[in-house]
């Protein structure tokens, strides 16, 4: 145990000292690593930990997005506040949702379904909105300033983000090891039996919503002020939820690193191979590449990576 | 006195009666069977008492309150727990972490919840399984399991759901002792059990369901001799030919 | 309100949903047979579209004509998909189901795209313009021989599965999966077979919707959460349902553009979706639950 965290500590000593030596597009490739391995462990919390599939999560990347923008603009909040505000949204919104789901015990394909349908009703609802730019997205206006969590050059996104991803491997670790996350692994593995061993499993349902909601939303408040854009198709779409569910999986559903793993060997080949090929003209076939790497890590270590790395790092680990 | 009451329960599905008014009453430190046939109605009878079902018409009271209109997880919390004749154990985790579970339930400290899971398991004898995980054991041990996470939740009144099913003679007489141990403890004990030689061993008193309905009542040795009883089982040819 | 503007929303509505029905007919095959949910359904709905396309503009045949050639050749498409992926998949958790069949949606989506560009195309088919009559108000040919040709594949695919061997094999993997292990069928055959039938029924819709509609890779999505929602309304491998749902579906989006824009009309439809599966989960026309 004592080497794991030694062998952690030199990769985040190392990952600290990492923008001294890269070039600028390269600290964005680490920092979108960075974004999903964050995305990918928000949605782990619900999907990973607590079993029920959410292929909607787009929704509170959006949420926490719109909402801390729209505060900005208006209001001249710091996102660094309204980052909490939209959390608090989103949680709300999961909350209702998984007071629809868990309510009426919607189960596995249904529960999809609904994620699906929350997230596609607010993208077509915000296309709507004036307020929030409608159908043509809200630019930002660029005034780099700690305030206004806008800055000159990637250095800084490249320690929050690495911050935001240490941070949820920590609640993550914390909760993994607590009363309420052994609870939702247990409803995760037979929701009848948590019930006949009296795990209040609505309780635990929404808790585990709620938390992967808003820790969503903040990754959504992050991205926006990264890429100072927001259109609802990409902040809302269908292209969203998917990215943001193939990484834990392709690393390893319900583990505390497989997100991390997942991002890691994914984000770089979709950010590299997506600039390859878009030079020859060839745009989509990172996806299609992408597509079949996923499929087959499905097929063939349906564990995830983390599985064999875990392996592959045992000697070095578990000597005392 | 009683520490589980049930009166006139009733429970249908569409147009089926599967509990027809049966009423009974569990007492304090006892060890009630409840046999029948297959398709009596006996796992019915358990999934109304332990929340996972609502009767139709009937009261159920678990030390003297009404526990009708509770749901299984705070059914549990009251103190009574049931295990499942398909048993359901947490497939991808721990025999450890599945009984952590049910500790969990009395132990705010996963520390301390950690030791008494520890302890559960020695006294059911998964020791040297704790740390395999649940869906790689062989059927006697997960009926251990089940047992071993129902524990857990520290219960006044255990329902067994064929636990026995399934184990062989010398598996069956472990598991006896077990259950009587568990029974010194001052836990009572109400189960569903086809293996007979369980059921003779263990059953303070016994009850016998057919069509959902109380047939007899008793001492398990008179029981098994009444005839309504063995009608039940082996069918009226059977009771005419032995007295012919 | 101006009803007959009503009126002709209405058959339009009914026009389309009849096509609508017959790319549902496909999912709730697909789910009934093997219990997974195509994900991937709009996506080889267009490849199918793309293909009607291409021999219209290639060698000027007809969608309509060139319809049977385009369903067996996405036949092959779904056979493969099913061989290759869904086979191996039918044991994993729900989680792990999804995203194997997300990712063909995705491949499917982008080699289209790498093909043929983003570019909506539309081609100029003999009908496309030409409308008819019908009572009071005037439709598009094109829809009208849509929704006869949906309703005729759709009694087609019926008459198949109630009269041939494979059709009844299929209704019998339906039914009772270790059934029909037990009695003798080969099950993975029956699968990859009911993927590329539910595949083909797909494109055959796609190639009614040729003359009507713009063509791009991107409006896949909108067809899978299309067939997703009629699947519901009809309930899940309910196959007349699927047809019915369709017809529902369609006619609803169609008379909400009477009080929404039109870009609004999937919240209409998502808004029913949720309705249904939280109180009538077993479909608009399921008897049991």
């Amino acid at each position: 145990m004592n080497r794991t965290y030694i062998l952690l500590g030199l990769i985040l000593a190392v990952l600290l000292v990492l923008p001294l030596m890269l070039s600028k597009y390269m600290l964005g490739i680490f920092i979108m690593m960075y974004y999903y391995a964050y995305l990918g462990q928000s949605w782990n919390v619900l999907t990973g930990y607590t079993g029920h599939i959410s292929l909607g999560h787009a929704l509170y990347v959006g949420i926490g997005a719109y909402t801390s923008v729209f505060l900005a603009q208006r209001y001249g909040l710091s996102p660094w506040i309204g980052m909490f505000a939209g959390g608090v949204l989103a949680s709300l919104i999961g909350l209702f949702l998984g007071f629809l789901g868990f309510r009426f015990g919607l189960r596995g394909v249904y529960f999809v379904i609904l994620t699906i349908a929350f997230a596609e009703i607010t993208r077509l609802i915000v296309s709507h909105i004036d307020a929030l730019g409608s159908f043509t997205g809200i630019f930002l206006d660029f005034n780099p300033s700690f305030k206004n969590f806008q800055f000159k050059g990637n250095i800084p996104y490249y320690y929050i983000s690495l911050g935001f991803m240490v941070m949820s491997l920590i609640v993550v670790r914390i909760l993994e090891t607590s009363k309420a996350g052994r609870f939702m692994v247990a409803i995760r593995e037979d929701e009848e039996a948590a019930k006949a061993l009296g795990v209040n499993t609505f309780k635990y349902n929404m808790f585990a919503i709620a938390v992967s909601a808003f820790m969503t939303s903040l990754g959504g408040c992050f991205y926006a002020n990264y890429i100072f854009y927001l259109h609802p198709n990409t902040m809302f779409g269908m292209s969203l939820n998917i990215e943001l569910i193939l990484r834990p999986i392709v690393g390893g559903l319900g583990t505390l690193f497989g997100p991390v793993v997942g991002s890691f060997i994914l984000t770089p080949l979709s950010e590299v191979s997506r600039a390859y090929f878009a030079k020859g003209g060839m745009e989509g076939l990172h996806l299609v590449i992408y597509g079949i790497i996923t499929i087959l890590v499905v097929l063939f270590m349906p564990k995830g990576i983390i599985v064999y790395l875990k392996k592959w790092l045992k000697p070095i680990l578990s000597k005392e | 006195m009683a520490i589980l009451t049930i009166q006139h329960l009733t429970k249908k599905f569409g147009g089926l009666i599967a509990v027809n008014d049966l009423s009974f009453e569990v007492e304090t430190g006892e060890i009630l069977g409840l046999i029948g046939p297959n398709g009596a109605g006996k796992t019915t009878v358990f999934s109304c008492i332990s929340g996972f079902e609502t009767p139709e018409s009937g009261k159920i009271d678990f030390q003297g309150q009404s526990i009708l209109k509770k749901l299984p997880f705070e059914i549990c919390r009251l103190g009574m727990v049931r295990t499942f004749q398909i048993v359901k154990p947490f497939p991808a985790i721990s025999v450890l972490d599945n009984v952590m579970v049910g500790a969990l339930l009395r132990e705010n400290s996963v520390v301390k919840a950690e030791k008494e899971a520890h302890r559960i398991i020695h006294f059911v004898g998964l020791e040297k399984m704790k740390d395999t995980e649940a869906k790689g054991l062989p059927l006697p041990l997960r009926k251990r399991l089940e047992l071993a996470r129902a524990l857990a939740t520290k219960p006044g009144l255990l329902l067994l759901d064929e636990v026995m099913a399934g184990l062989n003679p010398t598996e069956v007489d472990e598991l006896i002792k077990l259950i009587q141990e568990i029974n010194r403890e001052g836990v009572s004990i109400l189960m569903i059990e086809h293996v007979m030689r369980g059921v003779m061993a263990l059953s303070h008193r016994v009850i016998v369901i057919n069509y959902g309905q109380k047939i007899a009542e008793g001492k398990p040795d008179v029981v098994v001799q009444n005839e309504a009883v063995i009608e039940a089982y082996l069918g009226k040819e059977f009771i005419n030919a032995k007295s012919a | 309100m101006d009803s007959a503007l009503a009126l002709q929303l209405l058959i339009q509505g009914i026009l389309l949903g009849g096509v609508y029905g017959l790319i549902a007919l496909g999912l709730s095959l697909i789910f009934g047979v093997m219990g997974v949910i195509n994900f991937a359904h709009g996506q080889i709905m267009v490849m199918g579209m793309y293909a009607s396309y291409w021999i219209f503009v290639l060698l000027g045949i007809d969608p309509y004509v060139s319809l049977v050639a385009v369903a067996a050749i996405i036949f092959v498409l779904g056979y493969a998909i099913q061989y290759l992926v869904v086979n191996r998949i039918l044991d994993y958790p729900e989680a792990m189901q999804v995203l194997p069949l997300v990712s063909t949606g995705l491949i499917l989506e982008n080699i289209a795209l790498l093909l043929w560009g983003p570019d909506h195309r539309s081609p100029q088919t003999a009908l496309g313009l030409d409308s008819i009559w019908m009572g009071p108000v005037m439709v598009d040919t094109s829809r009208v021989i849509a929704f006869s040709l949906a309703i005729l594949i759709t009694g087609l695919i019926f008459l198949f599965l109630k009269k041939t061997t494979m059709g009844k094999r299929i209704r019998a993997a339906s039914d009772n999966r270790t059934g029909a292990v037990l009695v003798g069928i080969n099950v993975d055959r029956i699968n990859n077979f009911s993927f590329g039938l539910g595949a083909a029924t797909t494109a055959a819709a796609g190639c009614l919707l040729v003359p009507i509609m713009p063509i791009s890779p991107y409006i896949a999505h909108d067809f899978t959460t299309a067939a997703f929602i009629v699947v519901i309304l009809g309930g899940m491998g309910n196959l007349p349902g699927a047809m019915a749902g369709g017809l529902v579906l369609g006619v609803a989006e169609s008379l909400s553009t009477l009080v929404l824009p039109a870009t609004l009309k999937q919240v209409v439809s998502f808004t029913l979706l949720i309705i249904i599966i939280l109180f009538r989960p077993q479909g608009l026309f399921g008897g049991k639950k």
